[in-house]
């Protein structure tokens, strides 16, 4: 083993200076790590027009604090791990933006902040940084607000308390609230463009499918993630349609209703936090949509994408072991 | 294209792989050039995978071509030749580009040498038989291609005569011809089909009556139309068949080549002689002709010498021993922004610190890449995106196996199958965070010990 880099000085010598480096000496084009996050950025850019012509300056508000206090905790905590910080990589900007879009509109500006230092703090840098996080940071920072601030995160807080300039969506319940408490169920089409209240990014179907299918055509995401929790999904709530034929909230709602499509594009598919093989993503991604079922169908809570991304990120590294592919030509054969 | 008469299960091709920029039009219309006889060669006593050669010769004294200079007991090992006619001098150590340090048989040239367009005749020109060979036995052709020291060209240079012996418990049905050179810019194997098909052909039906192989298949990959043309042309009259496959790195890998020609999958650790199967690449093919008709060593071979950092990329005809800065010389020297001297292609060769390294019977080509080429990205940590999961020909998974070798942990890099790996370099040339993974599992492979002791016994008993 020889290959040791050979650091010549360019400029000083008059031949062409060749170094000495391991193979292979091509690179696959560009797509690197900090393009996989540019990448999430562009695919998340129909959410965000969405969001700002649903919730108005509700959600600018809630998306500059979250990618603000994001930054500024990658920034603080690194330092404080003296090791070099990275912001060039996006990845907070990313972590910062999938925590507002799962926020309310009327998120206190407290709530973002300290979501957002929990998020990279706790649920990445505690870790190790970028790459060695068990749990999704959005997520983290997201559950940890949830729990201790219930009532700006619970269904009461979704509901703006001023009523003047406020926009239409804020004044009522989310869909699933309304359909849990109340009984009412919202029409396919808000479902689907998006004119309902909810978390910043979630409402519109619409705009998570254009911006998913950009992700997935650049293979930045992994294809069998969303499509194995919308088929878990589709295949427990078909299944209690054809029990209850009469029931109003559908497998249509199910499946454009809440954070589903937006945590099966852009939140389970944080590469991150999900399995290295074809098939661990696929039982990651059935995993996702049958504990959102289970959520949704018999918890006291309305919704449960960001449990359920969680709870399956915790068996992420099971998943992995389990599914060590099989090499080509059998494994390698055991001297006895 | 008589695949019609075959009952193949295969695809032409195989699952997963990567699609570089071929670059093969630097060097795929320029025909085979002789170099002119060097002053010097340096005829390394291991060129081949197995053991060692000893030298036969002593310094000072007169060697000619093809004289056997080096010779191994060892029944995985090949003979060395004179490549040229000279004076033997005394014998010094050579690093070879990968890593190893081998002794040297360095050899004076004579004024009076064969050279030119008279050495292209002796070494490929002139009429190949097609029928008659029977008058060659098994037997006779297989000592014939051990004295004539051939190993395989492509680049892994095992011992040819061991694949060709007939084997009662591994019977073999296939003799396939490698002409798939997946490798960016090399041409070698093109040029060599489209100028010595018959050379090819001949030594293709020597093999097959040596290891008993009922069939003949050339695999060459769909890039190069005229050489299948060409192939298919050099066959008519023998019942070989030319299959064309898709085009993919690392497709003229061994087992790739085996999957996608002939639908079998070569068990991890064995041999394609496992399936029933002998691969050949065509410049073997074509040196196996020359030793069993001509009764001649294989002392030449053809390579490329390419990339847009060699100012007149060339395929050319060397003595084996004639060192690599010479090549660069004849082929009008390095441009000014060449930043990689590269032994073989760019996926899988190595780089070189001296340019007085010799060329051995495996060197299939010397690629010299300009620091546009290089790959310059700084690595940044795993994202575990699994994009070398979704790349890996052998369906392995390299940022487990790399992070394994990183810290140790053998036992991990046994679960995930480290010693299955072939370094074709696929995950390494897609991995976004540029990490050198192909570098860390060869380092794992090379540092695990041959037993491992599961770590944490003693927790594992106490719980």
């Amino acid at each position: 083993m020889t290959q040791e880099t050979v650091n010549n000085d360019a400029t000083e010598t008059e031949a062409p200076v060749t170094h000495v480096a391991p193979g292979p000496h091509l690179g696959g084009g560009c797509l690197t790590a900090r393009w996989m996050m540019l990448d999430v950025l562009i695919g998340l850019l129909p959410v965000l027009l969405v969001s700002l012509w649903v919730f108005g300056w509700y959600a600018a508000r809630v998306l500059a604090i979250c990618v603000g206090s994001c930054v500024v905790a990658e920034g603080i905590f690194t330092a404080m791990r003296r090791r070099q910080c990275r912001l060039g990589d996006f990845s907070a900007v990313v972590t910062g933006v999938i925590l507002a879009f799962s926020l309310p509109g009327t998120a206190p500006w407290y709530v973002a902040v300290i979501g957002s230092f929990a998020a990279i703090g706790i649920g990445k840098l505690a870790f190790g940084g970028l790459g060695q996080n068990i749990f999704n940071p959005a997520m983290v920072g997201r559950a940890f607000v949830m729990i201790a601030f219930t009532s700006a995160m619970a269904a009461g807080g979704y509901v703006a308390s001023e009523k003047a300039g406020v926009p239409d969506a804020l004044t009522q319940a989310t869909p699933m609230t309304a359909l849990q408490q109340e009984g009412k169920v919202a029409s396919l089409g808000d479902l689907f463009w998006g004119d309902t209240n909810g978390s910043l990014g979630e409402t519109s179907a619409f705009a998570c499918l254009l911006g998913g299918l950009y992700l997935l055509i650049r293979r930045t995401a992994a294809w069998q993630i969303p499509l194995g929790v919308l088929l878990a999904v589709g295949i427990i709530a078909g299944g209690q349609n054809l029990m209850d034929l009469q029931a109003k909230w559908t497998v249509g709602h199910h499946l454009m209703g809440g954070a589903l499509l937006f945590g099966a594009l852009f939140i389970a598919t944080d590469p991150v936090t999900s399995p290295l093989t074809g098939r661990g993503r696929w039982i990651f991604g059935l995993g996702i949509g049958a504990i959102v079922m289970l959520l949704r169908s018999l918890s006291a809570y309305p919704e449960g994408v960001m449990f359920a991304v969680l709870l399956m990120n915790a068996v992420v590294p099971l998943i992995n072991r389990w599914t060590v592919p099989r090499p080509v030509g059998g494994p390698v054969p055991s001297k006895a | 294209m008589g695949s019609t008469t075959m009952k193949l299960s295969a695809k032409g091709t195989f699952a997963r792989g990567v699609h570089p920029h071929d670059e093969k039009s630097l060097a795929a219309d320029v025909a085979i050039e002789v170099v002119p006889t060097p002053a010097k060669v340096s005829v390394p006593l291991l060129q081949h995978l197995g053991a060692q050669c000893e030298p036969l010769v002593k310094a000072r004294q007169q060697v000619v071509l093809g004289e056997k200079i080096g010779e191994s007991e060892a029944f995985i090992s090949a003979p060395v030749h004179a490549t040229i006619t000279g004076t033997v001098a005394m014998s010094s150590v050579a690093t070879l580009p990968n890593g190893r340090h081998v002794k040297t048989v360095p050899i004076k040239a004579d004024e009076q040498q064969l050279s030119g367009d008279a050495l292209f005749e002796d070494i490929l020109g002139g009429d190949w038989p097609k029928t008659g060979l029977d008058r060659y036995g098994p037997d006779a052709i297989v000592t014939a291609v051990r004295e004539a020291g051939i190993v395989g060209q492509g680049g892994a240079a095992f011992p040819t005569y061991v694949k060709l012996k007939l084997n009662d418990a591994k019977p073999v049905d296939t003799l396939l011809l490698n002409g798939c050179e997946c490798e960016p810019y090399l041409t070698a194997d093109y040029r060599l089909m489209l100028e010595a098909p018959d050379a090819i052909v001949c030594g293709a039906l020597l093999a097959a009556r040596a290891c008993g192989a009922k069939r003949i298949i050339v695999a060459i990959e769909d890039n190069k139309p005229s050489a299948i043309e060409t192939m298919l042309k050099a066959a008519e009259g023998t019942d070989m068949i030319v299959r064309s496959l898709k085009t993919k790195y690392p497709m003229g890998g061994e087992k790739q080549t085996v999957l996608a020609a002939i639908g079998r999958e070569v068990p991890t650790g064995g041999l394609p002689l496992d399936v029933g199967a002998v691969v050949c690449n065509v410049g073997t093919s074509a040196a196996i002709a020359r030793a069993v008709v001509r009764d001649k060593a294989l002392t030449h071979r053809v390579l490329t010498v390419s990339g847009r950092g060699i100012r007149n990329p060339k395929n050319l005809l060397v003595p084996i021993g004639i060192s690599y800065g010479e090549l660069i010389d004849y082929c009008g020297g390095l441009t000014e922004d060449a930043a990689r001297v590269i032994a073989g292609g760019p996926m899988m060769g190595f780089t070189l610190g001296e340019l007085d390294t010799p060329v051995t019977k495996g060197t299939s080509g010397l690629t010299v890449l300009t620091r546009d080429d290089v790959r310059k990205a700084d690595e940044t940590a795993c994202v575990h995106c699994g994009k070398c999961v979704d790349v890996c020909p052998l369906k392995l998974v390299a940022a487990k196996m790399a992070l394994a070798s990183k810290h140790g942990d053998w036992e991990l890099a046994r679960r995930y199958h480290i010693t299955a790996c072939m370094e074709c370099g696929c995950c390494a040339y897609v991995c976004p965070a540029s990490i050198p993974l192909v570098q860390l599992i060869r380092l794992g492979k090379a540092q695990m010990p041959k037993k491992i002791t599961p770590r944490r016994t003693e927790l594992r008993c106490g719980a």
